[in-house]
């Protein structure tokens, strides 16, 4: 059965730890079934706090190029709502503390039946949703029945949410927030550390809940520096090009895997290293 | 009596349909654009702007034109065609562009971009850009690119850059999800010229109103030339910006037929089609809820048409309400009814449609030999077929040799 409180679990005892989550974004299904599985089941070892697992969809037109791929190479593999829904609740039977938000875009939710989504993906072991083109004006499609599931609603606020909109974005969300650090698709430039300090700590006086940064992160020196002051570090088009530049499934999943250890060593050193140029 | 004309409400919505379903990043922009669009259409220094490039640049009022020849070639109704091919550029599109290009001035925007399928939208984009002195992108899907040469070339002259999509299968859906990450990515100072009544409110409202002028003049043209209304109007559906245009004036009128043609491509039954309400079923894309063209997964499924302007795998919102209403009658013609209907109209009235244009006609093949003389039944003769000549011949090639 869902724990809803597995994200809040996560972040406090981060919190106790005094260093930010490492959120990984993987498609479901991609490059295959079976290689998808391996990637998801090795991501705790390998250092991963969160799991942004994407449910494919045709026309991702949030995403950059290299989550574009992923999307139909999973499709091309024969990916299914039922199949991303079955791998979560197979992790489960395994792990049943590492939070798994899903991410993606409404229609395959809405063709799926909300009520019939929600149901199952918290009996799977869903804890957070998503889903980048539902805006608070349409929270009732989605974002009000997933609380009554006991699934988190996590909404992502960006250089454009201005201090007018920010409360409407901030009402119902749950679990965490998803602060988007460039206007643009996944996979873009990155922001400027400063700039993106600043926004961080302009939404804290907004919120209390946990605030993770994504979009345009690479590295493990980017993560580092960003993790200072953001509570979660996402890192997703830099491992899915891990997976497009593989010339095998093997391959792909150490790529994968090395790169999150990576990462993860310097999000758990970053806020108590003594050289700043690491950080 | 305005139970069809008042919509969408202040969400958008057109009953279910419709709304705002698009990323964070673009909200605060679209809900300014709906503001700056709210006092637009009460300013009267806006509104002269838009009649004076409507009259001395785009040519309108389009004419209302008897078609005699057609007429007799049925045998049925009386046929006339709304000749929106006369338009500066060739079609109807060019009426959006100009109300769009005004608001993109008046908001301070520096930069068009805007998608295309057939490159009629892309011309009348990179038209309003080039007179507006504003750099103008255009997305267009890689596969429409070579079908659609001419229209490419004339973008480039404009002064336009083409960007050729090959992300997803390279045709006007992907054009239209390479326009928006542009946008989502150029938020600040970009203007998206949408070229049909689709996308995220307030746009399916606005195409329409700035179409609207195709109806409001086929109205009192009618008026003037028979001292009524007409019968019965019919019009292709890509998006659909022509059809609402054409009928959103008439809706509160009980006696007007309306008849909106969809492409059926090789047939409805042989999935190989652009019918999204013959043949499909309610989803969200492209910032609204919609019927489109899916699989029961909710993946989206390409379009086919022989006309590229048809060629996309949903339909403006308002269609979708106004066929769960049943106020509106939604049929579709194939690829080879089309192609017989341009021939028709070609030989008898002297006037070269386009394929798109062309489902409008076949169905006029189909329903004005049962109807009297007195049926007035107005067709919108929503585009010209030069830019069609290549794919004609090709599909047409061995009759002529």
């Amino acid at each position: 059965m869902n724990t809803p409180t597995r994200l809040k679990d996560c972040f406090a005892a981060l919190k106790q730890q005094n260093r930010p989550a490492l959120v990984s974004y993987l498609t479901a299904g991609d490059p295959d079934a079976e290689t998808s599985r391996r990637l998801l089941h090795g991501l705790p070892e390998a250092g991963v706090d969160i799991i942004e697992l994407g449910m494919p969809f045709s026309d991702p037109m949030a995403d950059g190029p290299a989550i574009q791929k992923a999307a139909l190479r999973a499709l091309e593999g024969g990916q299914t709502q039922v199949k991303t829904l079955d791998m979560v609740r197979r992790f489960r039977e395994q792990n049943s503390t590492t939070p798994i938000v899903l991410m993606g875009y409404y229609n395959p939710i809405y063709c799926y039946g909300v009520e019939r989504f929600l149901t199952e993906a918290a009996s799977a072991g869903v804890d957070g949703l998503i889903v980048v083109d539902l805006p608070p004006e349409h929270d009732e499609e989605l974002c009000q029945p997933a609380a009554q599931h006991g699934i988190d609603f996590i909404r992502l606020a960006t250089p454009t949410t201005d201090a007018k909109r920010l409360p409407k974005v901030l009402s119902n969300t749950s679990g965490f927030i998803y602060y988007v650090s460039v206007a643009g698709v996944t996979g873009g430039s990155a922001p400027t550390p400063e700039r993106l300090e600043a926004s961080v700590a302009q939404l804290r006086e907004y919120t209390e809940l946990p605030i993770a940064v994504g979009f345009g992160i690479r590295t493990a020196e980017q993560a580092a520096t960003i993790g200072r002051f953001s509570d979660a570090v996402v890192v997703g088009s830099a491992l899915v090009d891990c997976i497009e530049h593989a010339s095998t499934p093997d391959e792909a999943v150490e790529r994968v895997h090395g790169l999150v250890s990576e990462l993860a060593e310097s999000v758990r050193a970053c806020r108590t290293a003594s050289e700043p140029q690491v950080c | 009596m305005n139970q069809f004309v008042n919509l969408p409400d202040t969400n958008g919505l057109f009953g279910s349909f419709g709304g705002r379903f698009v990323a964070e990043t673009l909200m605060p922009l679209i809900l300014e654009l709906q503001d700056e669009y709210a006092a637009a259409k009460n300013d009267p220094e806006f509104q002269r702007q838009l009649a004076y490039f409507q009259g001395d640049y785009v040519g309108r009022p389009s004419p209302l034109y008897f078609a005699e020849r057609l007429t007799e070639h049925f045998g049925g109704a009386s046929i006339y065609l709304k000749r929106e091919e006369l338009n500066h550029t060739g079609a109807h599109k060019i009426n959006n562009c100009i109300g769009q290009v005004l608001l993109a001035k008046q908001m301070g925007k520096k930069r068009i971009i805007a998608e295309t399928g057939a490159g009629m939208h892309g011309v009348a984009t990179a038209t309003v850009a080039a007179r507006f002195g504003l750099p103008c992108v255009i997305y267009m899907g890689a596969t429409d690119i070579e079908r659609q040469q001419p229209n490419v070339f004339r973008m480039k002259l404009l002064g336009a850059e083409v960007i050729p999509v090959t992300s997803g299968t390279g045709t006007l859906k992907d054009a239209m999800n390479e326009a928006l990450r542009d946008w989502v990515t150029n938020v600040d100072d970009t203007f998206y010229i949408i070229g049909t009544v689709a996308g995220p409110h307030p746009y399916p409202a606005m195409v329409r109103d700035f179409q609207a002028v195709i109806g409001h003049e086929t109205r009192s043209q009618m008026l003037e030339k028979q001292g009524r209304l007409p019968d019965s109007l019919v019009a292709c559906i890509g998006g659909g910006s022509n059809a609402m245009g054409l009928f959103h004036p008439f809706l509160n009128d009980p006696d007007v037929q309306m008849i909106g043609v969809e492409a059926g491509g090789k047939g409805v039954k042989s999935g190989l089609h652009a019918a999204s309400l013959n043949g499909g079923t309610p989803g969200v894309l492209h910032g609204n809820r919609t019927y489109l063209l899916q699989n029961e997964d909710g993946q989206i499924i390409d379009a086919h048409s022989i006309s590229a302007g048809l060629d996309y795998p949903g339909i403006g919102p308002e269609h979708a309400w106004l066929h769960e209403q049943g106020r509106v009658e939604y049929v579709s013609a194939t690829d080879d009814e089309a192609l017989e209907a341009f021939q028709i109209c070609c030989r008898q009235e002297g006037i070269i449609p386009a394929l798109e244009t062309a489902h409008a006609l076949a169905e006029v093949a189909k329903r004005a030999p049962r109807l009297p003389r007195e049926h007035l039944m107005v067709v919108n003769l929503s585009g010209r077929g030069d830019k069609d000549m290549m794919s004609v011949a090709h599909h047409l090639g061995e009759k002529f040799q």
